[in-house]
């Protein structure tokens, strides 16, 4: 090949080759927060302003700042959403006291479904719409339910990618509920 | 009175005539936002919703494209099949014409390019040849066409 244009082929190729591999890799799931969280760290938990489920304006995680919030992803399409959110009523209910709350996350639902299904299993927690789940990417979610114990000092401090049950809560909101800011 | 009544049934004609909007023809032009697949080959919990959602809107009346921008507003951008034509969803229409009319001018650069160095040096039409070649030329091609 002549040396005029060897250089520009094999650059080109090479750029190829890297945008391929960028392709392949960011198609996998984020595990960096499953890892750190392994090692024992916490993590800045992400922070957006969302639509509110139900009524007018948007939220965050922000305007619960000094709360230990049960950050619950969710959807009413999800059958397994639908089996814990009695646990998750419950436990809003319980922790209100303590300085604690659920805060739902709904993704990628139809709004009236979803408020349909609020309705039905009369849940009073508050809950955000994520509409293009959006959010979800920031926080490394792969499936539904998930749910992330974020610390009075907004970090996460726990999750579970799947259903959680009470034994989970009792090992890691209990700790986090009697710490201080 | 007449005039009235033919202007009615005109207009009823017409609408009988318009064809109606079916759950087929916005299926295919959508997809299942959690699969990431076409809805209409999807069987994931959410697409059941996403039809279910589309049959509430056939019901009320609205057009494919109303239902479209119904399903946008609830599900985002990535619930449509293709990008929109509009803000920064151009590019995915603009891009790809853009490339390959760089890719057909690159080609035709390059055939020219070669053509241009690869021909016969001194053309080919035969004025350097020597006379006696020449003779001898046409004396071969006579012989051809007998």
């Amino acid at each position: 090949m002549r040396p005029r244009v060897y250089w520009p082929v094999t650059l080109a190729a090479a750029a190829l080759v890297a945008l391929l591999t960028y392709g392949v890799a960011s198609v996998g799931p984020d595990t960096s927060l499953d890892e750190a969280l392994r090692d024992g760290e916490r993590v800045e938990a992400p922070v957006k302003d969302l639509p509110r489920l139900g009524s007018s304006g948007t939220g965050s995680l922000a305007e619960h700042a000094g709360k230990v919030v049960v950050l619950n992803v969710w959807a009413s399409w999800c059958p397994p959403c639908k089996s814990e959110m009695p646990l998750l009523q419950r436990t809003h209910d319980r922790i209100a006291a303590r300085d604690g709350m659920v805060l739902g996350i709904d993704t990628q639902d139809a709004s009236d479904k979803a408020l349909a299904f609020l309705r039905e299993k009369r849940i009073t927690f508050p809950s955000l719409r994520d509409r293009d789940r959006e959010y979800g990417r920031d926080l490394g979610v792969s499936g539904y339910p998930e749910t992330f114990l974020i610390d009075r000092q907004g970090r996460i401090a726990a999750l579970r990618r799947g259903p959680i049950d009470q034994a989970w809560l009792d090992e890691h909101l209990e700790p986090l509920l009697k710490e201080r800011t | 009175m007449r005039v009235l009544l033919a202007l009615a049934l005109l207009l009823l004609l017409t609408a009988a005539a318009e064809p109606k909007t079916t759950l087929p023809d916005v299926e295919d032009e959508v997809m299942c936002v959690e699969c990431r697949t076409a809805l209409n080959i999807s069987q994931a919990p959410v697409a059941d919703q996403e039809r279910a959602f589309i049959r509430d809107r056939l019901a009320e009346g609205m057009t494919k494209d109303e239902i479209k921008d119904a399903l946008v507003e609830e599900y985002g951008p990535a619930v449509l099949a293709v990008p929109e034509r509009k803000g920064f969803d151009l590019t995915a229409w603009v891009v790809p014409g853009a490339l390959v009319a760089l890719a057909a001018l690159g080609v035709s650069l390059l055939a020219r390019r070669w053509r241009g160095t690869s021909g016969p040096a001194g053309g080919d039409d035969g004025a350097d040849l020597d006379p006696d070649d020449a003779r001898r030329l046409d004396a071969d091609l006579a012989a051809f066409d007998r």
